[in-house]
């Protein structure tokens, strides 16, 4: 964290107008995790065409009558994503391949605990249909009790289950 | 009038604007710092509150945007994804995900951005997340009851509360506004002077909640924009920019026997008069949505008059005068409201004005009655005519 990003406040405020742009143009919010859905189930159906035609999670969105999973509105939503954080970081001089971790844990540990964390994520939004930008903001955005359920839902459990992940974030006693 | 998919913007074209706005939520988040896992876990121990003042502000933001815009008449409420609830399952899968940031440091959008600029870690939270949605699919079919359970349908927060939206965003900006307040407090004690909310002075933390509350203070006090021209049309006084006229029971009833093809009834009685007393050929619109998305087509043609009927003739003008002021032309009421068509066309024995004329006209409205009648048995016999909807935009993850 050696350098300083925008303000939380003007942050947050082209944050919602970008959210409120999309919302005016599209009617629908913005997303994450619809993305992640749409390539497993394109790898899925592309692999196992009989599989995914006998779940329904799958067979809802590819086999015969179904377009590319892949020509989905988050996947290339998620793409300008990509290439956004990208144009800023390289603006910033943040570009810089690397681990960043807490100070009490290996970077393997950092890395698997990473992609745990992700294992939960990607299942948590499936159920709840959506994640921290798809539900909770975008449904906040309109009001939905979806959207506040979900927001009070992940940052309620991560607030009460911080203390028994501190060793992965916080520096140790001595250190402090 | 927003939004402009589908109508405006084509399927294909809409994943260029996705791109687009996509390139923008990227850009934004990377530049608030959310790149960076240990300040986005930050908000949990207290020594970074980022994710709290960006997240509130951004959704105070874009919750009062979104009601100006409709109180503006530049974005339609009713066009807009709202993403349904299950209540059980997004209480659990928030929950997992709650677990998820805490182990992983990111939540999906913020972990693109941050492989984006080269985070191995994050690129390790998106390949396992993908494994994360490969394993709820695969155990899906034995999930799904759960999945599907306690579902609200699209259910809206102020509805649920009994207050309307504008108040309720005046209260979550004020809510927003507490929690920076004491999270600064806390993330001074925890962080000292490294806290990033000391990093830019007072006066900006007073102005930017001073701000925040104006706008949503606005949005609360803002009327819709149908309670405004409600307001605007019922003021004493007012006369429309478009000529509206009262049509008489008889002329109406002459149009409608004589199959004139420049005559549209808008029925606003509501399904159980209609059944009852139906008028052939109308379009059936309920009361409290005539301004919606759906009937546009019918009114939007200007060579054909629109006649509203309703229960009054005041609701019936009032409607007409509505749809004046939406920029629709070509509008007529029913003068008398619908008990004058009732009592005059479709009761015998009516009194028929003038002496000389009063044969002529009892034996039209005895013609017209038993027309009407064989119209009215014709379509009832060719069934109903599918409702209309409205498209929908559809959303969601």
């Amino acid at each position: 964290m050696n350098d300083r990003p925008m303000n939380p406040y003007l942050a947050g405020v082209l944050l919602g107008l970008v959210l409120l742009l999309t919302v005016f143009v599209t009617g629908r919010g913005l997303g994450a995790s619809g993305a992640t859905k749409s390539v497993v189930v394109a790898a899925v159906g592309a692999a196992a065409p009989e599989h995914a035609a006998a779940n329904p999670f799958y067979a809802k969105l590819v086999g015969p009558g179904h377009e590319n999973p892949l020509k989905a509105w988050l996947v290339f939503e998620v793409a300008g994503v990509l290439l956004g954080a990208f144009v800023s970081g390289l603006g910033a001089g943040r570009l810089k391949v690397g681990t960043e971790r807490g100070p009490r844990v290996s970077v393997r540990g950092r890395l698997l605990f990473a992609a745990a964390g992700g294992a939960l994520f990607g299942a948590g939004a499936q159920l709840a249909r959506g994640c921290t930008s798809g539900a909770a903001l975008s449904g906040m955005a309109v009001l939905s009790v979806a959207g506040f359920v979900t927001m009070l839902a992940i940052f309620g459990t991560g607030f009460a289950f911080a203390w028994f992940t501190r060793g992965l974030w916080l520096p140790g006693k001595a250190e402090r | 009038m927003g939004p402009f998919v589908p109508d405006l913007i084509t399927d294909q074209l809409n994943l260029v604007v996705a791109l687009a706005v996509g390139f923008l939520f990227g850009f934004v988040l990377e530049q608030a710092g959310f790149s960076s896992s240990r300040r986005l876990v930050g908000v949990f121990y207290g020594y970074d509150l980022t994710v709290l003042r960006v997240f509130f502000t951004a959704a105070v933001t874009a919750a009062a945007g979104i009601l100006l815009l409709a109180a503006g008449g530049l974005l339609d409420l009713k066009a807009i994804f709202v993403n349904p609830t299950w209540l059980w399952p997004a209480i659990v899968g928030g929950a997992i995900m709650g677990l998820g940031f805490l182990l992983g440091g990111f939540c999906p959008g913020t972990s693109v951005c941050a492989a984006a600029i080269g985070k191995v870690d994050a690129m390790a939270f998106l390949g396992g997340s993908v494994l994360g949605v490969f394993s709820y699919a695969e155990l899906f079919p034995r999930l799904a009851a759960f999945a599907d359970s306690s579902a609200l349908g699209p259910a809206l927060v102020p509805d649920a509360l009994g207050v309307s939206a504008g108040l309720f965003v005046l209260l979550l900006a004020a809510a927003a506004i507490a929690a920076f307040a004491v999270g600064g407090v806390v993330e001074r004690k925890v962080a000292g002077a490294a806290a990033p909310s000391s990093a830019f002075p007072r006066r900006l933390h007073v102005a930017s909640a001073a701000l925040l509350l104006a706008v949503a203070g606005l949005a609360a006090a803002l009327p819709d924009r149908k309670a405004r021209l409600v307001a605007k049309v019922s003021a004493p006084g007012y006369v429309p920019h478009h000529l509206v006229r009262p049509m008489s029971p008889d002329e109406l009833a002459f149009r409608i026997v004589d199959g004139d093809h420049r005559l549209r009834v808008v029925d606003l009685r509501g399904e159980a008069a209609r059944a009852a007393r139906p008028l052939p050929g109308a379009v059936s619109v309920p009361a409290d949505d005539v301004l919606g998305r759906e009937w546009r087509d019918v009114f939007a043609r200007r060579m054909v008059q629109k006649v509203v009927v309703a229960p009054t003739e005041e609701e019936a003008r009032t409607a007409a005068f509505l749809l004046v002021e939406t920029g629709f032309e070509n509008l007529a009421y029913l003068a008398g409201g619908f008990p004058a068509f009732e009592r005059t066309i479709l009761t015998p024995g009516a009194p028929a004005g003038e002496p000389r004329f009063a044969p002529v006209v009892e034996r039209f409205r005895t013609e017209a009655r038993a027309a009407l009648a064989e119209r009215a048995r014709l379509e009832k016999e060719a069934g109903t005519p599918a409702p209309r909807k409205a498209k929908k935009v559809q959303g969601g993850c």
